[in-house]
């Protein structure tokens, strides 16, 4: 097993947003402020890591043909629970992201891990896929919730810093309100994609560099 | 009959599923390389919808008598996959015609968030039966006017020039920024 491919996998060159293009429904929904980002990622990485190592244990029992349900079945569960904790302990969180949090069931990150690397693989590999994707789909949620907060909201942190307003750098007749609303959504997210998209040539020119220089 | 009427609009121009709520994003972006096959799409989904809306009303009945509000997700999910699969092998049986051109996308439709999520709007804004039903058919047409509009425009998008690195699916995603831009203008938008 190898931890630091899967991490580099997860974070960058197999990102679950950014190259995989699963789970843009909450990516577009939900990112615009940071409390709601971090919130996110985090509720998404616990139910991914859980739903991983569940899925995984049972790989061998679960019968062929029914086996995406069974998923679903799993995944449905472990959301109600993550669900009703929120509700009880972060009530904020919960009002914030809404119907968002009962959606992660359908989150394609989700089934798709569960589906493509879950059910081949051993617990512990699962468990670790589950960290690596779960942080790779956070880092990609609170870099569009900076950007869509700053460009909208004209804030750093909402939700989080100074009391919940965040901290105020654009002041406010400038910010572009509809960057927080459905069209920023899109925008930012396509640019969120080719930067990550231009990263990742330059870094692999830099890599076939180096291979030419030995 | 205005509170109909109301739902309708709301759901296809002002509300829009996809455009304005996020529902559905990964059929809207997967689905959308032909109009034809977007078209089928959306048929396939609004059926799947109003159908979803209607058994789903009845089950979460029976969840409140039962004092089991808290398996709404896990149930409506089931209840969801298993009305997708119906459907399919009605479709194989009946129209094989239809069935050959939606293929894979069929089964697919159990993992659209605009399913799972207009049943939970429903039982959030505690709509009736008749209303719940109608939203789940106008959320579906909405659906299908916004994946319709985004394949045609996809279609030329792709055949033009842009920068390496925003070619196949930035471009897409800022191409449907611009459309979510125009259903903006229907914002605020109320008859009654």
């Amino acid at each position: 097993m190898d931890f630091k491919k899967q991490f580099s996998e997860g974070l960058l060159t197999k990102n679950p947003v950014t190259v995989q293009l699963l789970g843009m429904c909450s990516t577009l929904a939900i990112t615009t402020s940071l409390f709601n980002g971090i919130g996110m990622g985090l509720a998404v990485t616990i139910i991914l890591i859980c739903s991983n190592v569940l899925i995984s244990a049972l790989r061998k029992v679960i019968p062929n043909q029914i086996r995406i349900a069974a998923y679903i079945t799993i995944i449905a569960g472990f959301v109600t629970v993550v669900d009703l904790a929120l509700q009880a302990f972060i009530p904020a969180l919960s009002t914030s992201l809404g119907v968002f949090i009962p959606l992660i069931v359908v989150n394609c990150i989700v089934l798709g891990r569960a589906e493509s690397f879950a059910s081949k693989n051993g617990v512990l590999a699962s468990a670790v896929d589950g960290i690596c994707q779960g942080i790779g789909y956070t880092v990609a949620l609170i870099i569009t919730c900076v950007v869509r907060e700053l460009l909208g909201s004209g804030t750093f942190g909402g939700g989080l810093l100074n009391g919940g307003n965040g901290i105020t750098i654009i002041p406010s007749p400038f910010p572009a309100m509809q960057m927080v609303m459905p069209v920023g959504g899109f925008l930012v997210l396509g640019f969120v994609i080719a930067g990550s998209q231009k990263l990742m040539k330059v870094l692999e020119m830099k890599n076939k560099k180096k291979e030419a220089a030995k | 009959m205005e509170a109909i009427f109301g739902i309708i609009l709301s759901a296809i121009l002002s509300e829009n599923f996809i455009l304005v709520k996020f529902y559905g994003i990964c059929p809207f972006m997967g689905v959308s390389k032909k109009i034809d096959t977007a078209l089928g799409m959306g048929m396939a989904v609004t059926f799947v919808m109003a159908l979803a809306s209607a058994a789903c009303y009845l089950i979460n009945l029976i969840l409140i008598a039962l004092n089991l509000e808290y398996m709404q997700t896990v149930a409506f999910i089931l209840v969801i996959a298993s009305i997708v699969q119906v459907v399919e092998m009605f479709l194989k049986k009946s129209v094989p015609a239809l069935y050959k051109a939606l293929g894979v996308f069929l089964p697919l439709i159990t993992t659209n968030c605009a399913v799972l999520g207009v049943v939970l709007v429903n039982v959030q804004k505690s709509y009736n039966f008749l209303l719940s039903v109608v939203n789940g058919a106008a959320g579906g047409l909405g659906f299908t006017v916004a994946i319709v509009l985004f394949a045609s425009i996809r279609e030329r998008v792709n055949k033009a020039q842009c920068p390496e690195c925003f070619k196949g699916f930035p471009i897409a995603l800022i191409s449907a920024g611009l459309l979510a831009l125009a259903f903006m203008g229907f914002s605020g938008l109320s008859i009654f």
